[in-house]
């Protein structure tokens, strides 16, 4: 089986990529230069001959293989957890539920759904740099100004809070153990449509998705909607005062109560343990 | 404006006998947050500058239910395309570009980045090609003047920007907006604005839905580091075996 692997770089998720290739066949590794310009790039791989296509099921990597699935008119399976022959079984509800397909075609493109395979370690990538002619592209880049603090999506450690936090002001004990961690502070969905803080805080399936060493949860109920924005968490700690709440079905730890005692309280012991 | 019916699944899936759907008799349905939010930025848009919003969905008779929904948000009507069936991605964005092409012209057709139950991340790319229009998704920000739109996509470390000449198809992501409520009134007002629903049938899908399966894994048991702020200390040691603290 020919395979072409369509990669971002060395990042994780087109590391992983890389090894759902190697598991379908001789792989190939393919990379562009220049600015991202979807269209363009997505029809350098649609010139080329693969049997199978795989991209990283990142954005970047669903939409470009979105783009040579319409130019060729072929089906496309995002975010496979799994490939057998002509089956695969790919992410719905952002990952909270599967589905099992079949693919009717000759060729096949796919995307590696982030975290279902190990990233492999050192991928020979060929870079190439396409035509562009007027292809729509990237024209200009805004990073905006973080204050030197660490990005949601970058940090070891997130402290999120949900419906249980109960105000904008609330999120303040959050803050003051998130800054203790150097980590960031995250929220459910309830807490951004009641406008207590804004959508680049969301973690979730519309919102970030996380990856961090720890994740912990406070006030949050566990709906699907947020797992699947922090189920990439390597342990996740879960505070809540409903002993049934789903979130302990998704925890490695859990403390039972109240939050506005128990945050401050881990605040203050952590101080305490620092300054021994 | 597309939208798609889906369920407010609330927090564990649970599957119909024959693993094919979600059980739904116990939910309520919603269309997907990107949606919310494209609906939204459409109305902004239209109140700003004149035009017509025109909402359309591909879905069972009751989706109907969505496009009211969009409409006492602003929009001025709406075209159903109905079956009871899930269509594959390619098939639905056949479907839609056969509806647009009896509606248009469009300045701007705007999908959700990606549905929030079948994930697909490419019916809006697919309309765009079969219309041979430009397209740009995932966008977090949207301007329109002098028959161009500036759009801001997010990504790691801050956001692109694209600039496409209209029309053109965007795909949006939640964030891009905060959605209004309905008011009781445009509720009303939604009861009595055009549906056109039009029959279809399913042709055969080419990405074949076998069966839905939950995954293993939630379920965990959890270990109690204690209850109430009296499990402060044993959380701090469990930071440090973690390494975070």
């Amino acid at each position: 089986m020919s395979v072409l692997v369509f990669v971002e770089g060395e990042d994780e998720l087109s590391c992983q990529a890389v090894t759902l290739g190697e598991q379908l066949g001789t792989a190939s590794v393919l990379m562009f230069d220049g600015p991202y310009a979807p269209s363009a790039w997505a029809r350098e791989l649609a010139g080329r001959e693969w049997e199978v296509l795989v991209g990283p099921g990142s954005d970047r990597g669903n939409e470009v293989l979105a783009h040579v699935a319409a130019q060729l008119d072929l089906p496309f399976a995002a975010n496979v957890t799994d490939v057998r022959g002509d089956e695969v079984t790919r992410v719905r509800w952002g990952g909270t539920l599967l589905e099992e397909a079949r693919v009717r075609a000759e060729r096949r493109i796919l995307t590696a759904a982030p975290f279902a395979f190990e990233a492999c370690g050192d991928p020979k990538i060929d870079v190439t740099l396409p035509e562009l002619d007027d292809a729509v592209r990237v024209i200009e880049h805004l990073a905006p100004d973080t204050g030197g603090k660490v990005t949601l999506a970058d940090a070891r450690v997130v402290v999120s809070g949900g419906r249980g936090v109960g105000s904008a002001e609330g999120f303040g004990v959050l803050e003051e153990l998130a800054a203790l961690l150097d980590g960031a502070v995250g929220c459910s969905r309830v807490v951004t449509s009641a406008g207590w803080r804004p959508h680049t805080d969301q973690v979730g399936q519309t919102g970030t998705k996380v990856s961090p060493d720890l994740y912990i949860a406070c006030g949050i109920s566990g709906a699907t909607q947020h797992i699947a924005g922090c189920k990439g968490a390597k342990k996740l700690l879960a505070i809540n005062d409903d002993p049934e709440a789903t979130i302990f079905a998704h925890a490695d730890y859990a403390v039972v109560g109240d939050l506005h005692e128990i945050v401050p309280a881990i605040t203050a012991e952590l101080r305490k343990a620092r300054g021994a | 404006m597309c939208v798609k019916r889906v369920p407010i699944t609330g927090g564990r899936m649970v599957l119909t006998a024959d693993g094919q759907a979600i059980e739904t008799k116990h939910l309520g349905f919603t269309i997907s947050p990107h949606e919310e939010c494209g609906v939204e930025e459409a109305v902004r848009i239209v109140e700003a500058g004149g035009g017509e919003v025109l909402v359309l969905t591909l879905g069972p008779e009751e989706a109907v239910e969505q496009l009211r929904e969009c409409m006492a948000l602003g929009a001025d009507r709406a075209v159903h395309l109905v079956s009871a069936d899930e269509w594959d991605a390619q098939a639905t964005a056949a479907a839609i570009v056969d509806a647009i092409r009896a509606e248009e012209p469009f300045d701007l057709i705007v999908f959700g980045n990606e549905s929030a139950d079948a994930g697909n991340y490419q019916v809006g790319i697919r309309v765009a090609y079969a219309l041979g229009l430009p397209v740009v998704t995932g966008l977090k920000g949207i301007t329109t003047a002098d028959g161009r739109a500036r759009c801001e996509q997010e990504v790691p470390g801050g956001r692109d920007v694209y600039d496409v000449p209209l029309p053109a198809v965007v795909t949006v992501k939640e964030g891009l907006n905060l959605p209004r409520y309905p008011s009781v009134p445009a509720k009303l007002r939604a009861n009595r604005k055009p549906v056109d629903a039009r029959p279809l049938e399913r042709p055969a899908p080419r990405l074949e839905k076998l069966r839905l399966v939950v995954p293993e894994g939630a379920g965990k048991q959890a270990e109690i580091l204690g209850h109430g702020p009296e499990a402060a200390p044993r959380v701090v040691e469990v930071l440090r075996e973690l390494g975070v603290a």
